[in-house]
């Protein structure tokens, strides 16, 4: 049973105080160094840790007695030489990156005072890294080396505090715990002045870093696979893993553990292995080294063989190898308990393993991998990019390390670009936060200065639009293999199909599609799918209001893309630009819609939305993508001259809430703006005309030219919560999408023009502008007023009067509908409008009791409106979309 | 800030000479010191050391000590040492 650390006594807690107090105070004034500051002084301790490499690593093995005097001197000048190349160019104070095409600066903040654990394999090499890191990026240490190194690192922290000191580093920006105990680290880990815990070392420390609290760095164990297949260059391979292996006696803890070796190449990777000083073991032998130098109770290591020589570990052990070995190599025969060499060996003792195949070759680098390896390192040497792709997707490992020596490749910069370090993140499959090789952006808290943007906007409409008396002439310039003319019942009675075939160039094969004139069902769609693919047809001519429209933009996309799913195309998006779904792009060679509308309303002949009824799900989706537009709009009053009044009159209504909601939408912009004023003028001036003189033609002409301008803009600025109503009270009593828009839009401009209880997040509109935009529309109609508040009032009065010369009634309680019924109907509708995506582009939030109370406002009727909320004075001048 | 007050010009070149002098003069004052730091652009550890020392002065005395013209960085520092709130400060 382990023994329980003795407490710390006062002593020791004042010591360790005022370490604290040392680091704190200088992380603090640090925050005021520069760029140039940090850079001088990184360099002057670069060289100083330089200078003293041998020296260093000299004093590591005398205390450590683990490793090779060379290499340790070279992982010091990796610490230091390799490590400065890194961060020398690097900015790490105040703006480090910035990316003004996003509207985004990273700054960096120092993390202030860290307390970091630095490991006895990698004792000095460690500390040098580590010190040049912290000030690099402005924070003080404190460290707690393992206690079996803490003397040749309290010299290694010397030195390079004494070279940052000199060059004007804040005093205590390093201090070192001397003779560290287990009981030490617990009190500095739980230090509230202590902001980050770097702990590079065994499962133990890592583990009581990742326990504290804090936030920490925890870098830990692995058990690294390596794969050796059969197109390799087996001399360089070989060579690697002996450099690797042998380099600073195996101490590094990504250095080669098991090497698993394609049958094909097993004996003369055995041979080279021989020919370059490995011993290699025979059965017997394996079985000795497997109950030495790895502890039968625990299965893992022996501290007694890490860091040792081949030939110590050999003699220790009664193992008879020629002088000079440099490695003993150990076949085994598989990963896991009853084969003990398969785990973590920091000494230079080599498994190997003979796999028939690739497939047992890459389960077998799997099984050691999660033997104690997880998220660590591994390695292959292989030349086939394939089997190289595998190896990677199937390794749990921060570093896959291909072609080169593991240990020193995981350490960067060396024999591959990875980022120099004496710490390898072993990601969540070992315990750790992080996969990289831990460098200075550990080190710093980043700040990220996001700058408002403004989202692109866009003002998309179809190719051509024709307009005016007899503009259905023009499909004479559309010549065609095969056109299919869909329509409804009612107006081929009335003689329209024949106005539009007159005008199609003589010669072209015409057929005519009759649908119901309803919002267009599935099985219509297909219907007409059908007949496009039998008749092959290139053009399809779209002549009838919304419904016949939106059917024909469905089947010519059935048609061009008969994979395309409608109803996961239907799905709601917030932003057309990131939307989970994807319309099928359009195609060059496609059909050629042409759309000729007989209603004044809807403007379904230049509008990317298409309603669609699936009777079989009892559901109405909405689909929406410019790719729906028509290619040609011809807007020609012919086609509605002899339409009813009461239609007129609700298209018309239609027509004036496309305009009104989009102009005052938060995509509103300068392009969708000037056709909504226009729209909104035409329809003041025309639609009693329009309604009251039927056969005016320039009422009718306006009238037919102003939905479509209207329709202009809510394609690019979309509607409001007015759509968001009428949808679900109309669809819930079968009243028609105009009149039901009727007889809430009073209602509505009221209401957006108060305050906001919620306000519609948009980055193009840096103010609630609504109220101010209803104002401007009361000054385009002369409707007078000195204040915002007084204009707006007089819109609402304008409204209500139109609709009153329109005969559209006063309430939905006119239309007959009980209070009761409308009550009962009240949760659902308030439910169907909030789901509804139309008010998504209105400039208030409405919230689901404000939808009610506008429901009722609309069943109560009109008359007593006003803009309540409209408590601006000023005169409107302008406003701002940017 | 009272106009009778002790006003002394921390300097950072002389900051031993500047500590002599405000704990003489914090000796002395009652009421109100002023430190003008309108000439320190950083602070260093003595400079820290000598504001922990006139701060426990100046509680002693029950002197309100007063620094004045204190840039940002500097004021930083005093945050996150937490002697910011020892003083009065007035940027």
């Amino acid at each position: 049973m382990k023994e329980k650390p003795a407490p710390l006594g006062d002593e020791r807690i004042a010591y360790l105080e005022g370490l604290v107090r040392q680091g704190k105070t200088a992380a603090a004034l640090f925050t005021q160094f520069t760029q140039q500051d940090v850079d001088r002084i990184v360099k002057a301790m670069a060289l100083a840790g330089l200078a003293q490499a041998q020296y260093l690593a000299r004093l590591a093995i005398e205390e450590t007695k683990l490793g090779v005097l060379e290499d340790k001197a070279i992982k010091n000048m990796v610490a230091t030489e390799f490590v400065y190349d890194y961060v020398r160019d690097k900015p790490s104070v105040g703006v480090i990156r910035e990316f003004p095409e996003r509207g985004l600066v990273e700054v960096a903040e120092p993390i202030g005072l860290i307390f970091s654990i630095t490991p006895v394999t990698n004792p000095t090499s460690t500390v040098l890294f580590k010190c040049i890191m912290a000030v690099k990026t402005r924070n003080a240490v404190i460290f707690g080396p393992h206690p079996n190194a803490w003397q040749c690192c309290r010299e290694a922290i010397r030195i390079m505090y004494e070279a940052a000191v000199n060059s004007g580093a804040p005093e205590g920006v390093f201090t070192c715990v001397e003779s560290p105990t287990i009981p030490d680290n617990v009190y500095l880990m739980h230090h509230k002045e202590v902001r980050l815990i770097d702990a590079t070392g065994g499962p133990g420390a890592v583990k009581a870093a990742y326990s504290s609290g804090k936030p920490a760095l925890g870098v830990g164990a692995g058990n690294t696979p390596v794969y050796l297949e059969k197109t390799a260059q087996l001399d360089m391979a070989v060579v690697d893993i002996i450099t690797s292996k042998t380099f600073d006696n195996g101490t590094i803890c990504a250095s080669e553990q098991t090497v698993v070796i394609d049958d094909e190449i097993y004996d003369a990777v055995i041979g080279k292995f021989a020919e370059l000083g490995a011993h290699i073991c025979d059965a017997r032998e394996t079985e000795l080294l497997g109950r030495t130098v790895i502890d039968p109770e625990t299965g893992t290591m022996r501290p007694m063989a890490v860091g040792q020589k081949a030939t110590d570990i050999a003699r220790v052990i009664g193992l008879r190898v020629e002088p000079g070995t440099k490695l003993l190599v150990a076949p085994i025969l598989g990963v896991g308990p009853g084969h003990p060499l398969s785990v973590e060996k920091l000494f230079p003792v080599l498994a190997v393993y003979r796999a028939k195949s690739t497939e047992e070759a890459l389960r077998v680098c799997i099984d050691v991998n999660h033997a104690g390896g997880l998220g660590h390192t591994a390695v292959i040497f292989s030349r086939n990019d394939e089997i190289v792709r595998q190896f990677s997707e199937v390794m749990d490992a921060g570093r896959i390390i291909v072609n080169s020596p593991g240990s020193i490749g995981a350490l960067g910069g060396v024999y591959n670009d990875m980022v120099p370090t004496f710490s390898f993140g072993c990601g969540t499959g070992g315990g750790n936060s992080t996969t990289d090789n831990v460098n200075l952006y550990h080190y710093l808290n980043l700040k990220r200065v996001a700058r408002r943007t403004q989202a692109h906007m866009w003002f998309r409409v179809p190719n051509q639009i024709y307009f005016n008396m007899n503009a259905v002439e023009n499909l004479r310039q559309f010549p065609s293999r095969s056109t299919l003319i869909v329509t409804n019942p009612m107006l081929e009675q009335m003689g329209h199909v024949d106005v539009v075939r007159r005008s199609i160039p003589a010669g072209t094969p015409v057929r005519v599609l009759a649908i119901p004139d309803a919002e267009p069902e599935v099985k219509v769609v297909m219907h007409g799918v059908e007949t496009l693919n039998l008749h092959q047809a290139d053009q399809i001519i779209a002549l009838g209001g919304g419904s016949v429209i939106d059917a024909a933009k469905i089947m010519k996309l059935k048609y061009e893309s008969p994979e395309a799913d409608l109803e996961e195309l239907a799905t709601p998006f917030l932003d057309i630009r990131k939307r989970v779904v994807r319309y099928p792009a359009r195609k060059a060679d496609g059909v050629r819609l042409i759309a000729i509308s007989t209603t004044s309303g809807t403007g379904s002949e230049v509008t990317p939305f298409a309603v669609l009824i699936d009777k079989d799900r009892g559901r109405k989706v909405t689909l929406a993508d410019y790719s729906l537009s028509p290619d040609v709009a011809i807007v020609d009053p012919q086609f509605v001259m002899s339409m009813p009044k009461a239609l007129t009159a609700d298209t018309g209504i239609d027509c004036l809430t496309h305009a009104l909601e989009a102009g005052v939408s938060i995509h509103a912009s300068p392009y969708t703006d000037s056709n909504a004023m226009q729209a909104i003028r035409l329809v003041f001036q025309y639609l009693p005309l329009a309604y009251e003189q039927p056969c005016d033609e320039e009422a009718r002409s306006m009238m037919h030219n102003a939905a479509c301008i209207a329709a202009l803009a809510f394609s690019n600025a979309s509607v409001g919560v007015c759509h968001a109503l009428a949808h679900a009270f109309g669809a819930r009593f079968g009243i028609g999408h105009g009149r039901a828009n009727a007889l809430m839009l009073p209602h509505v401009i009221s209401y957006n023009a108060s305050v906001p209880t919620k306000f519609m997040p948009s980055p193009n509109q840096r103010a609630y502008v609504a109220h101010k935009k209803y104002a401007m529309v009361a000054d385009l109609l002369g409707l007078g007023g000195d204040t915002v508040a007084q204009k707006v009032s007089n819109l609402v009065i304008a409204t209500e009067e139109l609709l009153d010369r329109l005969q559209i009634p006063r309430s939905i309680a006119e239309m007959g509908i009980p209070e009761e019924e409308f009550e009962r109907a009240m949760p659902d509708l308030a439910k169907i409008a909030f789901d509804d995506p139309s008010w998504r582009s209105n400039p208030r939030m409405p919230l689901v009791n404000e939808l009610v109370d506008l429901f009722w406002k609309a069943y109560r009727g009109r008359g007593g409106a006003r803009a309540a909320g409209a408590s601006d004075g000023a005169a409107v001048k302008e406003w701002s979309y940017v | 800030m009272t106009t009778n007050a002790a006003w002394i010009q921390v300097d950072p070149q002389r900051m031993q000479a500047f500590r002599d002098e405000a704990i003489a003069r914090l000796t002395r004052a009652a009421g109100e010191v002023v430190l003008d730091f309108s000439s320190v652009k950083r602070i260093d550890t003595n400079g820290v050391r000598a504001l922990e020392e006139l701060a426990g002065l100046a509680d002693e005395k029950s002197i309100n000590l007063v620094l004045r013209a204190v840039n940002m960085d500097v004021y930083r520092v005093l945050k996150l040492l937490k002697l910011a709130q020892r003083f009065t400060i007035l940027t």
